[in-house]
């Protein structure tokens, strides 16, 4: 039973990560470049998600609103600013100026709301009284005499995640923006003489992306609730990798790649060493992609000479 | 007359890197220097070298690698263990720290052999991505190694101190911990000349037989590989250079202070390193020595700014990516110094 509950807290946690790994990749799809400042993004999402409920007392829906609000900004003005002076700039520079973005995110946050760790609110918590009339708070709930505990943070995350990925595939796939999308990841030049506004379609990715990271921060904070300004970092990195481990740029990949990382991740913790689950991750990196070079689900693209 | 521009050029660098420390040597000796420059000079060295060895994988090879501190880790680690298990079989300082830098060299080396043996068989970003595993595992390797010295020699374990060392026993490598208790042989001289070496062993790897074909193969590598050039070979031979350079810094590091610990070589030294290559211009090992130096004190320099120096580094480093990317700039610079354009096609 024990391996069930640790599938399960996996699934979640590759959740984090598969919506994580999605703005990654959609972003990689269409502008060819590694975001590196996306894990940042996930963190101004949860600290503005965790003032509007602590501070403000405004209620959780609201603060998730404007935590999406804020980072879909926030996206695009990075993309305005510091990405699209260098379209045909090369991949490292890029590269670079994203660092550059990802570090810029990090010491503002360090500034204004300083690197003293906040505890995360959890938002998915039932109020009630207990025999003895204190109020106590339930985050989950049992299953098998207790054997099973599933919180509902677990629960709303998985649902959040597939909710996600539907909408998502539905968007791509069935309407005129989406068909924009993949046109534009296909051959910009292409897509540009077929009366397509390729900047607006990037900085819609860049958008969506960023508001995608902000559900995660948001997420990954009600499971993991302590909030610093490098707490996007580490998760930001694993989901790359989860990106890449799917096959970078196909969104049923990242949701793959995301789900099996987080529960390699959480198996790995439990059963081999806490400390080199890292380690295990990275290494089942390596392989698979010694085996699949674009990915489990990546498309290989044939060199033409 | 292009070998003349090259060789004018290799030769430029020497001197500055000479002149650069015979100025901050007599300035050190002569106490003018302020004690936090004076404990960064070394470090700076490192940097310096880690620099133009990621050079010589970024900018020569023309592959992106984001672990390169993990190689700077093996050489600090292992360096530090030779240094420390001679402390009573040598007794000069400087030939110990000669030894300890061989030592990380070569176990870097041999890393770098074994992490190259898939990672070149991979491309562009996928290459990227695992080398940035692979520094992961290496971090997560060192901080869960103990290696102790006893009677008996080294005994080695993971996860959990298993080294049930004898009485006289050292414990080297204590997990998490790391290494403490170092004792500082690195100097700056010592720095000075590392830096020398390894110019003199990319200059010669790039201007031979060699170096031309690791070139034509970051040009146009199918069209290499048609002409007969063994592309793996080649590209191994500048990652390995490349990670025994990157050990020798990171012993050369980790001899400068007392104690020495694995997440000190993390995924933001590699960035940091990578940042200094760019800046410095690929392929350009004078770039990368004044750009390695420059933004090792710059957030020293805005110590005056207090808490706002990280902020003001990474604006400084969007504004300089958007400035020399910037078309208009460009042809700008080029109308006013003419002579800039010829000197990047020979560069």
């Amino acid at each position: 039973m024990s391996f069930l509950n640790y599938l399960i807290s996996g699934i979640s946690l590759g959740s984090i990560y598969a919506i994580i790994a999605l703005g990654y990749t959609m972003v990689y799809g269409i502008a060819k470049m590694l975001n590196f400042a996306h894990g940042d993004v996930i963190m101004v999402g949860a600290y503005v998600c965790f003032f509007a409920a602590a501070k403000y007392n405004l209620p959780p829906a609201i603060g998730i609103l404007a935590a999406v609000l804020v980072c879909t900004t926030l996206g695009i003005v990075i993309e305005k600013l510091a990405y699209k002076p260098l379209r045909q700039a090369t991949s490292l520079a890029v590269l670079i100026t994203a660092i550059g973005v990802s570090y810029f995110l990090q010491n503002a946050a360090l500034l204004l709301w300083s690197s003293s760790p906040k505890v995360f609110p959890n938002f998915f918590a039932q109020q009630t009284v207990n025999e003895a009339g204190k109020k106590i708070k339930i985050t989950g709930f049992q299953l098998f005499g207790g054997q099973l505990r599933i919180s509902y943070v677990t629960l709303v995350t998985i649902a959040a995640c597939l909710v996600i990925m539907a909408a998502l595939l539905l968007f791509i796939n069935h309407t005129k923006l989406g068909k924009a999308m993949r046109a534009c990841s296909e051959d910009k030049g292409a897509a540009q003489l077929m009366g397509i506004n390729v900047d607006a379609t990037i900085s819609l990715t860049f958008a969506i992306g960023s508001g995608l990271a902000a559900v995660a921060g948001v997420l990954l904070c009600s499971a993991y609730p302590t909030l610093v300004p490098t707490t996007g970092s580490m998760p930001g990195i694993k989901a790359f990798t989860a990106a890449v481990f799917g096959g970078i740029g196909s969104i049923p990949g990242a949701l793959l790649g995301g789900l099996l990382l987080g529960v390699i991740e959480i198996m790995a913790k439990a059963y081999i060493s806490t400390q080199m689950s890292d380690a295990v991750v990275f290494l089942v990196l390596i392989v698979v992609l010694l085996v699949k070079p674009a990915g489990l689900l990546g498309k290989k693209v044939r060199e033409k000479v | 007359m292009k070998l003349n521009n090259t060789k004018r050029k290799n030769l430029l660098t020497y001197a500055v890197v000479t002149v650069c420390y015979a100025v901050f040597q007599m300035l050190s000796l002569g106490g003018n220097l302020s004690s936090t420059l004076k404990g960064m000079l070394v470090p700076i060295c490192a940097y310096v070298v880690m620099a133009i060895s990621l050079n010589l994988t970024v900018g020569v090879l023309g592959e992106l690698s984001l672990g390169h501190a993990g190689f700077m880790s093996v050489g600090a680690f292992m360096g530090v263990t030779a240094a420390i298990s001679l402390q009573n079989v040598i007794v000069s300082a400087p030939l110990r720290l000669a030894i300890a830098l061989i030592v990380g060299a070569v176990f870097a080396g041999i890393v770098g052999f074994l992490v190259g043996i898939p990672v070149l068989r991979l491309n562009g970003d996928y290459l990227a991505i695992v080398t940035l595993a692979f520094g992961e595992i290496i971090k997560s390797v060192f901080n869960n190694l103990y290696l102790g010295l006893d009677s008996r020699g080294f005994r080695l374990s993971l996860l959990e101190d298993r080294t049930n060392l004898h009485e006289d026993g050292r414990l080297i490598i204590a997990g998490p911990m790391g290494i403490g208790g170092i004792e500082k042989i690195a100097s700056f001289t010592a720095g000075f000349v590392l830096i020398l070496i390894c110019l003199a062993v990319i200059f010669h790897l790039v201007n031979s037989r060699h170096g031309r074909a690791i070139m034509a193969i970051r040009d146009n590598r199918i069209a290499a590989e048609s002409v007969g050039l063994p592309v793996t070979r080649y590209k191994m031979m500048a990652f390995v250079t490349s990670a025994a350079m990157a050990g020798a810094a990171g012993a050369l590091f980790a001899l400068n202070y007392s104690t020495v610990v694995a997440n000190k070589f993390d995924f933001n030294t590699s960035i940091l390193v990578l940042v200094f290559v760019v800046f410095g211009g690929l392929g350009n090992m004078l770039g990368s020595i004044i750009a390695a130096a420059t933004l090792t004190i710059l957030p020293e320099a805005l110590r005056g700014f207090s808490n706002y120096r990280m902020l003001i580094y990474a604006i400084v480093l969007v504004l300089v990516m958007l400035a020399s990317n910037n078309e208009q700039l460009r042809s700008m610079l080029s109308r006013i110094i003419p002579k800039r354009k010829e000197h990047t096609h020979d560069a």
